[in-house]
This record gives C-alpha cells, sequence and structure tokens, in this order.
C-alpha cells in the first residue's frame, strides 16, 4: 500500500514538475513577443524621430541655399563690404572622396582667389589632394595668364599661395619631430635638457619641414563637421565650420562663413 | 505645510521628468549610442553679465548645469565623459577670477567624492587630465585624492582636463616617450648590447628606422585614459576647439549649439546623439581609415 501511494506521490511530482515548466517556457514565450513588440515600437520610435531630424535639415539646406543666393546677388550691404584681410590663413578641409571632384575644387579656388584670399592650405586624410595639386596649380596659373593676356576686367586673381597636406602631415609629423627632438636632446650622452617646451617642439617641426602657419579659418567640406586629422599643432584657436557636401557648394555660403568668421570676437583664454 | 506641498510637487516634476528622460534613451539606445563625449563648457561668465550676477556666480551654475549633464551622460549610457575644466591659457586672466575659480575648484572635486555625489551613484572613476605641476598645493592633493577614491569605480569614467591644453600634452607626451627611448637605450648599453648612446647620436643619419613611432607617443597622452571622443560639444555657439583634444578629435563630430552652457539641458544632448547617429556610418569608416 504504501509503496503504491509512493509510486503515486512520484508521479505527481514528476506531472506538477512538467506542468510547471510547461508554464515557464509559454511566459517567456509571451514576455518575447512583448519584448519584440515593444523592441518593434521603440524601433519605430526611432525611426520617426530620424524623419523629422532629416526634414528638418532638408528646410534648413532650402533656406540656406535661398539665402546663399540673395548674398552671392549682392543683396546684403554687410557681404559686399568683407574685410578679408582678417582672414590671414584659410584651411579648406575636404572628404577624401569629394576632392576626387577636382573641377569643384578648382571652381572653389577660383572662388576664394575672387573674394581677395592669397593663403590657402587644403587637407584632405587620404592625400588625394596631393596628387591633383600640380594640375590645379597649372589651371590656376593659366586662368591667371589669360585674363591678364585678354585684359580680363571682372576678376584680378592674383597668385594664391596654396599648401597641400594630408593625414602624414599631421600625427606621424609630430613623431618625427620627436625623433628629431630624441636625437638632439637625449641621446648624446652628456647634454640632457631637463623640459621640452612648445617651442622645442616648433623648431622641430619647422625643421622637418612641418611647420605651417595656424589658419584663422578652416571651412569643412564633407558630410560632418570634422576636421578629420589635420594637423593639430596648427589648430588651436582656429574657427571650424561646417560648409556641406563639396557638389553642393555655394559662392553665397562662402561669403557667409567669412562674414561671420569676421565678426567673432576671441579672448584666447583670457 | 505650503514648503511640503510644493517640495512634493518639484518630487513629482522631478519623477515625470526622469520617466520621460528614461523614455527618450530608451528609444535613442536604438542607435549607436557615443562611447565618449567632451565638452568644452563655455559661457559661465556672458552668463552671469546676462543674469546680473557677480562675477564669480556663473561658474557655480555652471557646476549644476555640469552635474545634470553628467546625469544624463550616464543614464544613456555613455561610459566616458571629458570636461574641460581649466586650460593653461586660462591661467592668464586677474589672479583674483583665477583664485576664485581655483577655490570653487578645489570646493567642488571635494563635493565630488561624498557619498551622496553624483560619482558614486554612477561608480565613476575620476581622471584629473593635464599639467597638475602647475596648480597650487591644497587643489592637486584635493586631485590627488579623488582620483585615489575613485580608483576602484569601473562603471564609467569622468576625465577633467584642468591646466591642460592640447599644445602641452603632446609635448609633455614627447618628452615623456624620448625618456622612455632613452632609459631603454641606457639599459641596452649595460647589457653590453654595445650601442653606445652617442655612436647612437653620431650614426642618427644611417639610422632610418625611427626610434620613437606614434604609439608611443600616444600612449604618453594625459587622455590616454580614455578613448578618442566621438562628439565634442561646445557651448555658445563658439567654433573653434581653443587647444582642447586636437590629437584625439580626428574622428569626433563637432558640436556648437548657441546655448551658454549653465543653460545646457538635456534636450541640447539629445540633439548631439541625433547627429552622431546621422553621421555614424560616415564617422566609423573614417575612424578604421585612420
Amino acid at each position: 500500500m504504501l509503496e503504491l501511494d509512493f509510486v503515486r506521490l512520484v508521479m505527481f511530482l514528476r506531472w506538477l514538475e512538467s506542468a510547471i515548466l510547461d508554464l515557464g517556457d509559454e511566459m517567456h514565450k509571451f514576455y518575447a513577443r512583448i519584448c519584440s513588440t515593444g523592441d518593434l515600437g521603440l524601433r519605430l520610435l526611432w525611426h520617426i524621430i530620424h524623419l523629422f531630424v532629416s526634414i528638418w535639415y532638408f528646410v534648413v539646406g532650402l533656406m540656406n541655399t535661398l539665402e546663399s543666393f540673395l548674398i552671392s546677388s549682392g543683396l546684403f550691404k554687410r557681404y559686399r563690404d568683407l574685410d578679408i584681410s582678417k582672414v590671414k590663413y584659410l584651411a579648406v578641409v575636404i572628404d577624401s572622396e569629394e576632392a576626387l571632384q577636382t573641377l569643384n575644387v578648382l571652381q572653389l579656388l577660383r572662388w576664394l582667389a575672387a573674394i581677395g584670399l592669397r593663403n590657402v592650405c587644403l587637407y584632405d586624410k587620404e592625400g588625394v589632394l596631393k596628387i591633383s595639386q600640380e594640375a590645379l596649380k597649372l589651371w590656376l596659373k593659366s586662368e591667371r595668364m589669360s585674363n591678364e593676356t585678354t585684359g580680363g576686367p571682372l576678376l584680378d586673381p592674383k597668385n594664391i599661395s596654396l599648401e597641400v597636406i594630408s593625414f602624414s602631415d599631421g600625427k606621424h609629423a609630430v613623431t618625427k619631430a620627436a625623433n628629431v627632438l630624441l636625437k638632439k636632446h637625449y641621446l648624446n650622452g652628456n647634454t640632457e635638457k631637463p623640459n621640452l617646451t612648445e617651442s622645442d617642439m616648433a623648431e622641430a617641426l619647422g625643421k622637418i619641414g612641418h611647420g605651417g602657419a595656424e589658419p584663422d579659418l578652416m571651412l569643412i567640406y564633407g558630410p560632418a563637421r570634422c576636421h578629420l586629422g589635420f594637423p593639430a599643432w596648427r589648430i588651436r584657436y582656429t574657427e571650424m565650420v561646417h560648409m556641406g557636401p563639396l557638389k553642393s557648394m555655394k559662392f553665397g555660403a562662402l561669403m557667409k562663413a567669412i562674414h561671420r568668421y569676421t565678426m567673432v570676437h576671441q579672448n584666447y583664454g583670457t | 505645510m505650503e514648503k511640503q506641498s510644493s517640495n512634493r510637487a518639484t518630487q513629482l516634476i522631478e519623477g515625470l521628468g526622469s520617466s520621460l528622460r528614461r523614455c527618450i534613451c530608451s528609444v535613442l539606445s536604438v542607435g549607436p549610442v557615443p562611447k565618449h563625449i567632451a565638452f568644452i563648457m563655455d559661457g559661465n561668465r556672458r552668463y552671469a553679465k546676462k543674469q546680473n550676477l557677480e562675477a564669480g556666480a556663473g561658474h557655480r551654475f555652471g557646476f549644476l548645469a555640469l552635474m545634470n549633464i553628467l546625469k544624463y551622460c550616464y543614464e544613456l549610457g555613455v561610459k566616458y565623459v571629458t570636461i574641460y575644466a581649466f586650460s593653461i591659457d586660462n591661467f592668464k586672466r586677474r589672479p583674483e577670477e583665477v583664485q576664485s575659480t581655483m577655490q570653487l575648484i578645489q570646493e567642488k572635486i571635494e563635493g565630488l567624492i561624498e557619498k551622496e555625489s553624483i560619482i558614486n551613484r554612477y561608480g565613476v572613476r575620476v581622471h584629473f587630465c593635464g599639467n597638475l605641476k602647475l596648480l597650487s598645493e591644497p587643489v592637486k592633493l584635493a586631485a590627488e585624492k579623488a582620483m585615489n577614491a575613485t580608483a576602484c569605480n569601473s562603471k564609467a569614467v569622468l576625465s577633467i582636463c584642468i591646466a591642460y591644453t592640447s599644445t602641452d600634452e603632446i609635448v609633455h607626451a614627447v618628452e615623456e616617450a624620448c625618456k622612455e627611448k632613452r632609459d631603454e637605450f641606457r639599459a641596452l648599453d649595460k647589457s653590453g648590447a654595445g650601442y653606445g648612446l652617442s655612436g647612437l647620436g653620431e650614426n642618427a643619419t644611417d639610422r632610418n628606422s625611427p626610434l620613437i613611432d606614434t604609439a608611443d607617443v600616444e600612449k604618453h597622452m594625459y587622455m590616454a585614459v580614455a578613448p578618442d571622443p566621438d562628439i565634442i560639444i561646445r557651448t555658445s555657439g563658439e567654433t573653434r576647439l581653443s587647444n582642447f583634444l586636437l590629437w584625439q578629435s580626428s574622428s569626433s563630430l563637432l558640436y556648437s549649439p548657441r546655448v551658454l552652457w549653465p543653460d545646457i539641458g538635456f534636450w541640447h544632448l539629445v540633439r548631439a546623439v541625433l547627429d552622431f547617429q546621422r553621421n555614424f556610418a560616415y564617422m566609423e569608416k573614417k575612424r578604421k581609415e585612420s
């Protein structure tokens, strides 16, 4: 009798165990479905928010295009009397894929020359512009000469001094300067300089041909506002402005960016 | 009675605000969330002038804004936050202003390691990045104490850049890399490897392979405690970096809202993260290329 009861008890307990496990499975499936619906809901919300953001940027883009058109047509007085002397050195950062549009780069340089800028530094990460720099310089020179010979009335594109750099002129240049300083001050055995200063660094960079001037203003042509590795040593106080993709560059937007720069007041930390 | 009910009302509003923030954070988390955000806290003095406060008061409001922003960042899941607290250039300000700012900084550092502070609530490890030798003794001690007290925290990291400029950081890193290489060569000399330090200097032109490489320099940077920032936010609409993280920002999205630092809020952070998510694919590609 006792044995039969014991067997029945064990069977009952086993049935209970399987029922509980089944229930657990069902609850887990239900929870996963809620989560995935919840997840789906969150994903939908995320896409909706980004859709609104894209619409907002589209509208802002349209307004900027209209403003650029009005600026180019000379409607605003303040853009006509631009004090270009404030921009002593201009840097232009172009996304490497967009830098392949050499004709657009040339047009940009023509505009910069027309505005009156004399010292321009072109930068792209991969070094695409270094490959096309000879062609660019040749084109600009030939245009200048043809303008002089035909007596072109409008533009007087004086010689624009062009510096073209890439990513290797940034961190790698500092590393090369570090090696120069290592050999000069630390491996001589007798004299040991206690503390390196910023002027030591600047001197070392100049010695290896990477001592360019610090740009006042940097125009970034690309999808995002990012300086893409422009030599760190030279951009301490550089104003960085995002101009959008190169293919949709506008003369009015260029004028607006330069005008805004001329209105900026820097404390330099004080 | 009135005070109780107004307290309760504030608590209710704060509770609602925090629930709303949590909802927004869970939606934002569907997309990529930045691992590291850096802030240039510009506009405290302009805020004080705008609100007709006395000179140093703007920084106090700025500190409150900072605590809020840190809370929002850690709620969103941003692991590394860096702030530009005091630049080496700022030492050029009037001595009374520098003195009062330093006193405020010391006071706030000491407050950070108290039990109820946000640092302990979120398990934040604090680093002070910069040329700490330029700080006065009490501030330096407070900084070291805070670093030691939070050394065991591992959930998040707060890097406070104080007496910092990027150019000073680069020079310091180069100097440390040079000293390390020199010590390596001295050790080789001692073990009789036969180079001879002076010989190395003379044969410098023969050795074309570089002795120091970029990784050697980067590991001695003050900011080596964090990965490169994903977003750098500078308030007050200024578009320059003012000698902040110039080396580390090659793949950083720069965002310059016009708001003054004490007025910054959750929505500005949301806007920055949305921008980051829009440009994520492009920035990742650029990061992989470096």
